[in-house]
């Protein structure tokens, strides 16, 4: 394509080109968002099998006390490598893939501000992670010191560390770029009269999640050049030989690493605030409170960072700080699960595939926010630190969190994608199928945890041997049922009961006024903005 | 951008540019954090971290001849190097107010002339800032020939302010083979190795 589609047919060329480039080069070339927001998912779904097929070595070798399946330097490698690749490879390109196919369809927009450059973030994550990951071929090793990779111990790591941190690099330039895009997408894009007030949940909350990436990232950025340089340049920032200070790289780190979490699940929120309302054929309870607790959400991400090192030796002040602080962040997010329960009250719900995982999310988020309320307690939290409970925590909060929303997210805008249903029963296998063993996974780890089994070690005490078995049962039974959701999506693809552009009874929100699928230039003309048009 | 209206091109720079500034400096903000961080341990004490005043400041203290707080002098030597360093009396009774000099012991174990670098630290963090120096071997790079052996001095007062419920203070000294020393690896050879690796 040698035009966008946001022409306003000022070139003449333009009548002649309205399809998809022919052959393999339109998916290279393309500057159209639904391409970019397509290939952004593929890309998502292919790394989260394999971030997930390392999170099933791991559980393997935990599957019984003693160094079973895997040496521990690989099993350390598994670790780091499946955390990087569920934050950067998976959570975080699904969602800029959601951006990317739904803003401006919620928008009335013809295209992304910058097209050329969305083609450009796309395209250097697929390098970045062939980086990233060819260090686990290289003689020594891929990184194994956690995905936070705290100095000293990351610097001892060999020459493929600059490989690392270089492909850390370009995940990041991808990451600013994508936002950019975004910020200038909503603030410039938006269909004639649609006011920021007006803006469906999905769009304000990618707009804050673009603003914390792009205030974060390059912090990260910063702390990992700090790192590259104490490697290989003779610098000291890490290293109190020369003047430095270790613990220094973890405020640099948590700083960007706690507004980081918050970017894996805001664009979470604003997917289910999209789906409870439409199945409960109700409009979203307290739209106006839900933006302000995601800004407020947001404001306090800043602030929290040092509750990831309580046992760093901070004075008392500090710790208090840093305690209540953290607490706080369960007022806004109280404020949010609260409105889903009120817009679910007194409606009409139905129960099709993306509620059944609307509502779970609900729930089992709500789990991992109580254990993440444990853990802020300071007092508490230095028994509970490195343990199995921080697990438990933290992938309740982004399997049954952030992955579940994307999966709603994917069954619920499929049929506006392919133009078919998915296969409703199927979905809902689905559905329950992951449920149980996403449990079964996932609970045990509170026991574990709390019984002091550490985290990131391959061999643990034989007392924890029970709970681990039942946890590696759970992690093959979840791993295997996400094949379904791959099977249901290639079915929906190729056909199925044709969708109608409204899609889903009294749907709200521009997008449904589209064809189903949606054709390959949507809103070339602006569409007028009406009661029934926005989500509010 | 030719496909676009003039304004409307004019506007995604705008705020591409706007986001752009903002990126550009959170990456400088993040350097920021170094000097920062040093700041604020500074101010507060954090980390142990002690004082430095000149010797006029310290003869101008007033001493507290009704007060003894035990000082008590550990070390710890860092894995990269291979030193003997230890203090040579493990405590002192002294009185705020008043300089006092003792000296740490160390010596070079390698075949090798080798640089070393202590670096100090208090505990309790409270009574960090009230540590001073007037002057130590950790504030320089000190260089050992092959086996050689030195007692390096320290001059030291504790600040009269020290809250009253400290009556014990700890210095700990950590003993490093200073970085850019060779005994740590360089970038060449490393870059080197990792070159005939890669194309083997």
């Amino acid at each position: 394509m040698s035009y966008s589609d946001a022409g306003h047919d000022a070139h003449h060329g333009d009548h002649d080109h309205h399809g998809p480039a022919p052959g393999l080069m339109r998916w290279v070339t393309t500057t159209n968002h639904k391409d970019i927001g397509t290939l952004y998912l593929w890309f998502s779904l292919i790394m989260f099998f394999i971030g997930g097929g390392m999170a099933l070595i791991i559980r393997a070798e935990l599957w019984s006390p003693g160094i079973s399946v895997v040496d521990p330097m690989f099993f350390n490698s598994m670790t780091t490598m499946h955390a990087i690749v569920m934050i950067f490879g998976v959570v975080m390109p699904a969602f800029v893939g959601l951006a990317n196919w739904m803003i401006p369809m919620m928008l009335g927009a013809p295209d992304m501000a910058l097209p050329r450059l969305n083609n450009w973030s796309f395209w250097i994550m697929p390098f970045a992670f062939t980086i990233m990951l060819s260090t686990l071929f290289m003689d020594s090793g891929g990184p194994a010191g956690g995905w936070t990779m705290y100095p000293p111990l990351v610097l001892q790591m060999g020459d493929s560390f600059a490989f690392v941190i270089f492909a850390i690099h370009f995940l990041g330039i991808s990451s600013v770029m994508g936002s950019i895009n975004i910020v200038a997408t909503i603030f410039n894009m938006r269909a004639p009269g649609m006011t920021l007030m007006q803006m469906p949940m999905f769009v304000w909350t990618w707009l804050i999640t673009a603003f914390l990436l792009i205030a974060t990232i390059p912090v990260f950025a910063g702390a990992v050049t700090m790192l590259l340089t104490d490697r290989f340049f003779e610098t000291s920032f890490f290293s109190a030989a020369g003047g430095g200070d270790p613990v220094m790289y973890q405020h640099i780190f948590w700083f960007f690493g706690h507004p980081e979490v918050y970017i894996l699940i805001l664009p979470a929120f604003g997917i289910i605030s999209h789906i409870l309302p439409t199945f409960s054929r109700k409009q979203l309870f307290g739209y106006d409170s839900m933006v302000y607790a995601t800004a407020s959400i947001a404001f306090l991400s800043f602030i929290v960072w040092a509750h990831h090192m309580f046992t760093t030796g901070m004075p008392l002040a500090g710790e208090l700080f840093f305690m209540f602080s953290t607490m706080m962040i369960s007022v806004p997010t109280g404020v949010k699960v609260f409105n889903w329960v009120s817009t679910m009250w007194r409606g009409s719900m139905t129960f099709e595939t993306p509620m059944l995982f609307a509502i779970g999310f609900v729930i089992m988020f709500t789990i991992g926010g109580l254990s993440g309320l444990m853990l802020a307690i300071t007092p508490a939290d230095i028994q509970y630190h490195d343990t199995y409970f921080v697990v438990a925590h933290f992938h309740y909060v982004l399997v049954p969190g952030a992955i579940y929303s994307i999966m709603a997210a994917t069954y619920f805008w499929i049929p506006k994608w392919t133009g078919n249903m998915y296969d409703e029963k199927l979905g809902k296998l689905h559905f329950w199928i992951s449920t149980i063993f996403v449990n079964v996974l996932f609970f045990p780890m509170h026991f574990v945890g709390l019984a002091g089994m550490p985290r990131r070690i391959p061999d643990y005490s034989l007392q924890f041997a029970d709970w681990n078995m039942i946890a590696t049962i759970g992690a093959f039974g979840f791993g295997f049922s996400q094949l379904m959701f791959v099977y249901i999506i290639f079915k929906c693809i190729k056909g199925g009961e044709k969708a109608t552009g409204e899609v889903w009874e009294g749907a709200r929100g521009l997008e449904w006024t589209v064809d189903s699928p949606a054709p390959y230039h949507t809103f070339e003309e602006s569409p007028t903005i009406t009661p029934s048009t926005i989500t509010r | 951008m030719s496909d676009h209206p003039r304004a409307t091109g004019k506007a995604h720079a705008m705020v591409a540019g706007k986001m752009l500034a903002l990126a550009v400096a959170m990456f400088g903000f993040g350097y920021a954090m170094v000097p920062i961080y040093d700041i604020i341990c500074e101010v507060t004490g954090l980390n142990g971290k002690t004082g430095r005043v000149s010797i006029a400041e310290a003869e101008a203290a007033k001493v507290d001849p009704n007060r003894e707080v035990i000082v008590e002098f550990t070390s710890t030597i860092n894995a990269s190097g291979a030193w003997d360093f230890r203090p040579t009396v493990d405590q002192m009774q002294v009185k705020p107010g008043q300089t006092y000099q003792t000296t740490y012991f160390a010596q070079n174990l390698s075949d090798n002339t080798t640089i070393g670098q202590a670096t100090p630290s208090v505990t309790p963090a409270a009574a960090a800032k009230y540590f001073n120096k007037t002057e130590c071997f950790c504030f320089t790079q000190q260089v050992f020939e092959p086996r050689a052996t030195k007692d390096m001095p320290l001059i030291f007062i504790i600040d009269p302010d020290l809250p009253l419920n400290v009556d014990r203070v700890t210095l700990s000294y950590t003993f490093f083979s200073s970085p850019g020393d060779n005994s740590t690896a360089s970038l060449s050879p490393s870059l080197t190795s990792f070159a005939q690796e890669i194309s083997q």
